[in-house]
């Protein structure tokens, strides 16, 4: 019996299409934006986690994220809430307990995987745009393997923002007791931020009842659950939103405590 | 009253082929699939091309234009400026049969490969009971066409071939969360199949086949992360890992995905030198046995066929050399549907013996 062109026949040749890509729109757009701010955020957080002053403003409580809690014995009393038990080296950041895990919990993230994967690992720079690889066995190795313990880290994180959310209560201070400035509002704004980052998380999301079979045999974790994909589908914005709040809080703390400007005051 | 627009659209088959240019009517309303077949009715009566529905529902004209993986049906013309020149060419991930179609069978072995649904042992066919909330997610995944444009543009295959073989792809990902997730499911090995059989791993989430999904599947969020975490669960929780050891739970049956070959599996094409893919493999085939390393095929795999040819060396194409009248089966006459379990390179360990 003869046969059609389809017959089975072993390995068969793709299309021999000569271009790489044949996209038209600027694919290479969010790429390039992604390694512009994250690069920027990266070099600003680096320059000021080495910086070792003008983290706290002593007259409103006010304490950066980035050196909270204060654990070398640099630190001044009040933003060290843990004591003051690591070497003053330069190395060594004034917040080394909490800085490595948040970094990891952002480096093992879903969407910055996604977003640096794209953008400085080139795999793949944007759909249907060809791999900057040779070769390519994804997460399945050492040490890409390890973005599995993104969970743990995502624990660590929220055990942070616990301390973020106490920075942020003590911060209403004033030499007379109670009160309440600008800074409280953009230490509160980036805390509220910190926390639907966390939580909109999805290794949250699959521990709070993704994980589970039946929802209808736990409703409180399924209404948890719906309340959580609800932020998760924004995972990204906040992703964003919160390398924004925290560089501007932390840009807003070494201001005031360099006198570049005076805080503006609601009530004392 | 339509307009002319210019096209390009790659002809050709397996042995090369080119982009070619074409002025085409176009008018108002019409989608790029409509473009295509006025092509056909008028100066190129021999262009390839797979379609159906024309509703976006079977899945079949899928094609990438202007280098984008889309449905041909689904593509206004409207989105194009009136001066653009469109490029229209097939799927760069499958073998190309002709212009504009490809051999996707790559996708259907691996559906094979696939644990299907295990029912409860406890409830009878009939006595199904499900509740909506406990189904919603897995419904999700039920939308899918089968169009494969989420295959097509995932770069582990797109870009490297040599991992066709250890590689499943977003849709059988996302076929595994539906019945992993699925209320009356029984299996209970499906995130360490994922993992060890369908390489979950090798997806870096960069979302690509959430992004062409013409059903709007949120494949990598819904589907392939909830499995990643779910492998996570098992595989990389020093906790649980610590939890089951002390109290001696979770114990998984030992099956193809936990345990190591079964006596009389084979390891394809290592004892072959050669490897069975009519779906498409690689052309480089020390790559593909580098690539199924650690991959139990669980039998010995058939060698590739060749064609039959007719007294020149060519294969019959044209209705007049052909032996019959009727038009033949896109997937070779050979190939009987369902598809014979013995042409497939793998048998799960659980799966009732083929019936011959």
């Amino acid at each position: 019996m003869t046969s059609t062109a389809t017959r089975p026949r072993g390995a068969r040749a793709r299309a021999a299409i000569a271009a790489k890509t044949l996209r038209t729109d600027r694919w290479w757009f969010a790429p390039l934006i992604t390694v512009v701010g994250l690069s920027a955020w990266v070099i600003y957080a680096t320059v000021r986690v080495f910086m070792h002053d003008f983290y706290w403003v002593e007259e409103y409580h006010y304490l950066t994220p980035f050196y909270s809690p204060c654990v070398t014995e640099r630190c001044v009393e009040g933003a060290a809430h843990f004591g003051r038990f690591l070497p003053g080296w330069w190395i060594i950041p004034d917040a080394a307990l909490t800085l490595p895990f948040l970094l990891l919990f952002r480096l093992t993230c879903y969407y910055y995987r996604k977003a640096y994967y794209r953008s400085f690992w080139l795999s793949p720079p944007a759909c249907a745009v060809p791999d900057g690889h040779q070769s390519y066995s994804g997460e399945t190795r050492f040490p890409l393997l390890g973005q599995n313990l993104h969970r743990y880290f995502f624990y660590a994180a929220a055990i942070i923002s616990l301390i973020n959310t106490w920075d942020a209560i003590l911060a209403f201070h004033s030499p007379e007791g109670f009160g309440f400035g600008l800074g409280n509002i953009v230490l509160l704004v980036n805390v509220v931020m910190l926390w639907a980052y966390t939580i909109s998380c999805h290794s949250c999301r699959h521990i709070i009842g993704g994980r589970l079979k039946h929802f209808s045999k736990h409703p409180v974790r399924y209404k948890a659950w719906t309340g959580v994909s609800w932020l998760n589908v924004r995972h990204m914005q906040l992703a964003w939103i919160t390398l924004g709040t925290l560089a501007l809080t932390d840009f807003y703390v070494m201001a005031l405590a360099a006198n570049w400007f005076p805080d503006l005051r609601f009530i004392n | 009253m339509g307009s002319k627009r210019q096209f390009r659209i790659w002809r050709g088959d397996e042995t090369g082929g080119d982009l070619k240019d074409y002025a085409v009517e176009v008018n108002e309303g019409e989608v790029v699939l409509d473009v295509i077949h006025r092509l056909q009715a008028t100066e190129a009566p021999d262009l390839a091309c797979r379609w159906n529905c024309k509703a976006g529902k079977c899945g079949s004209c899928s094609m990438e234009i202007n280098g984008k993986p889309r449905l041909g049906c689904m593509t206004r013309m409207s989105t194009f400026e009136e001066t653009e020149t469109v490029t229209v060419t097939p799927l760069r991930t499958f073998p190309v049969i002709r212009d504009l179609v490809t051999d996707v069978s790559f996708n259907y072995e691996k559906a094979r490969e696939t644990p299907a649904f295990a029912p409860p042992a406890d409830v009878a066919p009939g006595d199904y009971r499900m509740q909506q909330v406990d189904v919603e997610r897995s419904q999700e995944f039920r939308k899918c066409i089968e169009c494969f444009l989420c295959q097509n543009v995932c770069h582990v295959i797109r870009d490297h071939d040599e991992n066709k073989q250890a590689f499943s792809g977003p849709r059988f990902f996302i076929r595994a969360a539906e019945l992993d997730m699925h209320p009356l499911d029984a299996k209970t090995d499906r995130k360490e199949y994922a993992q060890s059989e369908m390489g979950l791993g090798f997806c870096n989430i960069t979302k690509c086949c959430t992004e062409v999904c013409p059903e709007h599947i949120k494949i990598t969020d819904n589907g392939i992360i909830p499995m990643k975490e779910r492998v996570v669960d098992r595989r990389y929780d020093p906790l649980v890992w610590l939890g089951n050891k002390i109290f001696r739970r979770g114990q998984v049956p030992q099956t193809s995905a936990t345990s190591g070959h079964s006596s009389g599996a084979v390891t394809a094409g290592a004892a072959h030198g050669g490897v069975h893919s009519h779906a498409g493999g690689s052309h480089d085939s020390s790559a593909e046995r580098q690539a199924q390393q650690g991959v139990n095929w669980q039998r010995e795999v058939p060698h590739p066929t060749a064609p039959a040819v007719d007294s020149s060396g060519k294969l019959p194409l044209t209705e007049l050399t052909f032996d019959r009248a009727a038009a033949p089966s896109p997937f070779g006459d050979d190939v009987e549907f369902p598809l014979p379990p013995e042409h497939l390179n793998f048998a799960h360990p659980q799966q009732d013996e083929p019936k011959h």
